[in-house]
């Protein structure tokens, strides 16, 4: 095998091989341009001086032929001066017998803009150039991309809707507003209703969030959500409506001193108090009932209402209680 | 099987025959309304169903229906995409042909799990080759079949196809490249379609 044998290359073999090559004369001046390359600058470059054709940003600029060849070898980074915004990446090679040097360029990371700018094609590159795969990839990524932002957009219009339909208050595991409203209207709608309705309100809950923080507070929530769950028969149901407050209902339940019992039981199980990181959470409630019985037509707003009635007399009358809805605690004893 | 793969059908199945069509299948399968989403993955067994379902829904022997599978995904304008990773191929319908030996190992590049055919283009004479295609379910011929004829169009050539079978559940298409530059073809440019 003969080492660093000089071999002599047709121009159009040279333009096949490195469509983006450039070869430039002892001179200086431009010899040859490469299809390619012609095609990025849309202008014929022959005869111009190297370095006003091409800006060599790295490793350092040269401006002339010797300056450049020195740095043989080494990976350029040049753009066209007709064309700064497409940085591409380079070679340099001196030619033997002092006629000048060859530059070969590819696009680097500006080959879809040249692609997009310049109207390139399949021709425009070396079978041996993976541009076009890196094209390929790029369209193939963003249509899978594509994809998967659909996918996630119909998950995520998913979980809303199913957050919507939930009935269950993700803290304390209660019903929330929404079954607690489905269970109470199915209630009414019976021939002859018989349940009871309690609302219930933690006292002192702000003073526990405010003072020991909202950890404490959910520690708070999840404890009282315990003890109504115990405290309650299979068939019945509490709710969380509100930040601290919960809604019960009672079924086949006609007894007035039974929802009082229950509601004295329930406000001194919830003044026990619990512990959070060592320190006492002291909690307390009132609360307000009333019996499906009292009314002729019982419906969930007038029950809700009337409940809401006898929990403010409740608090009225400082807190820590529970009270029977009836007509007298109307109007006077009502806030404002 | 891909999910990439089951959405083809069922875009396929709704943008040729229609939803009530497509709902039809899916109940005829036994399949969750909504149909496939085409990030997940799901068990082969329910693409063949689908296909099933659709051949009975449609009265199209399943042939038929693949191969009018292979057209639509290459020619109707919900695929354009496709079409168009397709065009990467080659600048002539030859050089296309001869790049399908890289199908496979482009669209794995892109997609690593994709489930694509093994697939191998054989340049027979002249103007004669011949596509062998091996995959899970069969009928991957047929679909080739009709995607070929849609590039022969996209490329604007005359040609020729059969299908063949194989030895071993090999499926093979032979195809005779009549006239590359038969008409202009559709348009292509490399640049262009990134969203």
């Amino acid at each position: 095998m003969i080492q660093d044998r000089v071999i002599g290359l047709s121009g159009t073999a040279l333009d096949q091989l490195m469509p983006m090559h450039l070869w430039v004369g002892p001179s200086g001046l431009i010899n040859r341009v490469g299809p390619t390359l012609t095609r990025i600058a849309a202008r014929d470059l022959r005869g111009q001086p190297l370095f006003d054709v091409i800006d060599l940003h790295r490793p350092r600029s040269a401006r002339t032929l010797e300056a450049l060849l020195s740095l043989q070898g080494a990976r350029l980074t040049l753009c066209l001066r007709c064309r700064p915004d497409l940085q591409f990446r380079g070679i340099v090679v001196g030619l033997p017998a002092g006629v000048g040097g060859l530059i070969q360029m590819s696009l680097g990371l500006s080959f879809a803009k040249a692609v997009d700018d310049c109207g390139l094609t399949l021709k425009d590159f070396s079978p041996c150039d993976q541009t076009v795969d890196l094209l390929y990839l790029r369209e193939a990524n963003a249509a899978i991309a594509r994809e998967s932002r659909k996918l996630t957009e119909r998950l995520q219009r998913a979980r809303q809707a199913a957050e919507q339909q939930a009935l269950t208050d993700t803290l304390t595991g209660l019903a929330n507003r929404r079954a607690m409203d489905a269970a109470l209207l199915a209630l009414t709608e019976v021939p002859v209703p018989r349940f009871g309705l309690m609302h219930l309100d933690l006292d002192f809950f702000k003073e526990v969030n405010d003072s020991l923080g909202h950890a404490a507070g959910d520690h708070v929530l999840t404890h009282v959500a315990d003890i109504l769950r115990s405290e309650i028969r299979s068939g019945d149901i509490v709710a969380r409506v509100g930040g601290d407050e919960f809604v019960l209902l009672f079924r086949d339940c006609d007894d007035p001193d039974l929802l009082e019992a229950i509601g004295a039981r329930l406000i001194s199980r919830l003044e026990e108090p619990t512990i959070f990181d060592g320190q006492p959470c002291r909690i307390s409630a009132s609360a307000g009932s009333v019996l499906a019985s009292r009314y002729d037509h019982p419906t969930p707003d007038r029950m809700l209402n009337d409940a809401d009635v006898a929990l403010y007399a409740s608090k009225n009358r400082g807190r820590a209680q529970h009270t029977l809805y009836s007509e007298d605690l109307l109007a006077p004893l009502r806030p404002n | 099987m891909h999910g990439l793969v089951n959405r083809a059908l069922q875009g396929f199945l709704i943008d040729t025959y229609g939803e009530v069509t497509w709902d039809e299948v899916l109940s005829q399968a036994a399949l969750p309304a909504g149909g496939f989403e085409s990030m997940l993955h799901y068990e082969d067994r329910l693409t063949g169903e689908v296909i099933l379902a659709a051949s009975a829904v449609l009265h199209k022997d399943r042939c038929t229906l693949l191969e009018d599978l292979g057209t639509y995904l290459l020619s109707h304008p919900n695929q354009e995409g496709l079409r168009r990773l397709m065009r990467f191929g080659g600048d002539t319908f030859f050089d296309f042909l001869q790049s399908l030996d890289d199908l496979s190992g482009r669209a794995r590049l892109a997609l690593p799990d994709l489930d694509m055919p093994d697939l191998t283009i054989q340049h027979d004479s002249h103007n004669r080759f011949v596509l062998s295609v091996r995959w899970g379910l069969p009928g991957a011929g047929s679909v080739f079949l009709g995607a070929l004829r849609a590039m022969a169009d996209d490329y604007g050539a005359l040609a020729f196809f059969e299908a063949e079978e194989g030895e071993d559940g090999e499926e093979r298409v032979v195809i005779d490249l009549v006239d590359q530059s038969f008409a202009s073809g559709r348009s292509f440019t490399l640049g262009g379609r990134v969203a």
